[in-house]
């Protein structure tokens, strides 16, 4: 089952495109990871998947009844966050709100929902610590415990392991994994090539335009993969 | 102490004094909901500039001989602020001069109109009555005080029912638009009530002073509390009280209400920085 349709797309800002002729699908169950150079249009790309931003040209879709309600949303973190007043529990349940309609408050089984998602990530201890006091690796759990609240069909991850320490890397990558196996379809955006290749199905790698998409097994072995494999490595 | 009861006893007697009183708690229990997003939001400008514009059109209201303000005030007021917000997204950094220049420019304006059609033979004291807000909510009219009271009803009705969506838009719009929340809309309606709140709040410390009303028992809350949840019921608390404080401390002291009342809030700003610093550091300790 189809669940997003990217047909010729060109992105940028200010008509200045940054990638072109995107084309791609993603479908149930999914595990794609998005590879590329720093600026090659990954978080452009998922921007323009999410709404927040409108395509040059060619167009996004959803189908298989995929509603934006459904879908959950890890951004690379802002500075303008990292003093407000909020705690972790406040933060893990603003992300039931897309599924509140017209009703003011919270019902139970949406608290119950954000509990279980903070004891899933191990931060079920600090659900009444402020945010900010947080430090990095705890932050991201709390963002990622959010957009579990959200996503009940897809989640999109914009580099989920920027400024984390290795081992709460591997812990978080694990983390995602599993979700994708009890049936979540999983987008990230990641420059880690090694989590890339380990965990994910697909690969869309992208650099003003399309180089590769296709089956992680495929990209392996075909010569952008190896090239770009390499340059990781050297890094 | 029972001389000071007496006066206040005597003060309550009029009519006026008790609808200042509960006209002035109401406006400042609005004005520090809202005033908590537009901290967070830093849209503490618009606060400042809208209320610069709220002055223009009361000195229009006054040319034009308009018995009751409100009716011309709280339409241009809202429109601006919804210009400005849409405009502020847009150019962020352009949006700022622009607001300087409005606001300066609405200044002058009104201060030409008052001077150029007089409503009194004491100019001056007017406008310093539209800038400070000196005696202006002891002469709410019945029917204004019925309007100021049902405008800050329905904002802190709006408040309490969008209380969960104002957190998500105002913590992370992107994530809130992603998923489905539409934080445009939700950023246009905090404009139209933080407007209201600006022309509500003229009365209570006029123009000059408005910005304190707003941000000040939110940055004092900040000080002390860490969630949303807490800073925004402290915010509502501290300001409540220092508008009670600052009223009450005017009759008895003859000083002028607007700028007592920011005075308290200036004083429970510092306060609360003690407290919070004394409190985080033993918690370092």
């Amino acid at each position: 089952m189809t669940l997003l349709t990217c047909e010729n797309l060109t992105l940028g800002y200010e008509g200045r495109p940054v990638v072109e002729n995107l084309h791609f699908t993603v479908q149930a169950g999914e595990y794609l990871c998005i590879v590329g150079e720093n600026g090659s249009g990954k978080t452009t790309l998922m921007k323009t998947i999410l709404g927040l931003q409108a395509p040059i040209s060619g167009k996004v879709t959803t189908s298989g009844g995929l509603s934006r309600r459904e879908i959950g949303y890890l951004p690379q973190q802002t500075v303008a966050q990292r003093d407000f007043p909020a705690s972790v529990m406040e933060v893990a349940l603003s992300g039931c709100l897309n599924k509140n309609g017209w009703r003011p408050f919270y019902t139970k089984a949406q608290k119950k929902r954000a509990d279980q998602a903070l004891d899933r990530l191990g931060i079920a201890s600090i659900s009444r610590k402020c945010y900010r006091e947080l430090s990095g690796g705890q932050q991201q759990r709390v963002l990622l415990a959010r957009a579990l609240c959200a996503a009940d069909k897809l989640l999109l991850l914009d580099e989920p392991a920027a400024g984390l320490d290795p081992t709460i890397t591997e812990e978080l990558y694990r983390l995602i994994a599993s979700l994708n196996r009890d049936g979540m379809t999983v987008m990230m955006i990641s420059h880690d090539m090694q989590a890339a290749v380990q965990f994910a199905t697909r690969i869309l790698h992208i650099a003003r335009r399309p180089l590769f998409w296709g089956p992680t097994q495929e990209y392996l072995d075909s010569d952008i993969g190896r090239l770009y494999a390499l340059k990781e490595a050297a890094r | 102490m029972s001389q000071m009861m007496t006066t206040l006893g005597f003060y309550f007697q009029y009519p006026f004094v008790r609808y200042a009183l509960i006209v002035g708690v109401a406006v400042a229990l609005c004005a520090s909901l809202l005033g908590v997003v537009l901290v967070l939001k830093r849209f503490s400008y618009i606060g400042d500039g809208l209320s610069h514009i709220a002055f223009g059109a009361i000195a229009l209201a006054t040319a034009l001989r308009i018995a009751n303000q409100m009716v011309l005030v709280l339409p241009v007021t809202i429109l601006f602020a919804v210009l400005l917000l849409r405009g502020g997204q847009r150019m962020k950094i352009k949006g700022d001069a622009a607001l300087a220049m409005l606001s300066v420019s609405s200044l002058a304006i009104g201060y030409m109109l008052l001077n150029a059609f007089p409503a009194t033979a004491n100019i001056s004291g007017g406008v310093c009555t539209t800038l400070f807000g000196s005696t202006s909510i002891l002469t709410l009219s019945r029917g204004e005080v019925w309007l100021s009271l049902g405008l800050s009803l329905t904002v802190v009705i709006i408040f309490i029912a969008l209380y969960h969506r104002i957190f998500s838009v105002t913590f992370d719009e992107d994530f809130a638009t992603a998923t489905g929340t539409r934080a445009q809309a939700y950023n246009m309606l905090i404009a139209v009530v933080i407007a209201t709140v600006v022309a509500l709040a003229m009365n209570l410390v006029g123009s000059l002073l408005i910005a304190a009303l707003l941000i000040f028992p939110a940055l004092s809350a900040m000080r002390v509390f860490r969630s949303f949840k807490g800073v925004t019921l402290c915010s509502a608390v501290v300001s409540v009280i220092c508008a009670l404080t600052g009223i009450l401390v005017s009759i008895l002291a003859g000083t002028p209400v607007g700028a007592t009342i920011v005075i308290a809030n200036l004083a429970c700003f510092l306060m609360f920085t003690l407290f919070g610093l004394v409190v985080r550091r033993r918690i370092a300790a």
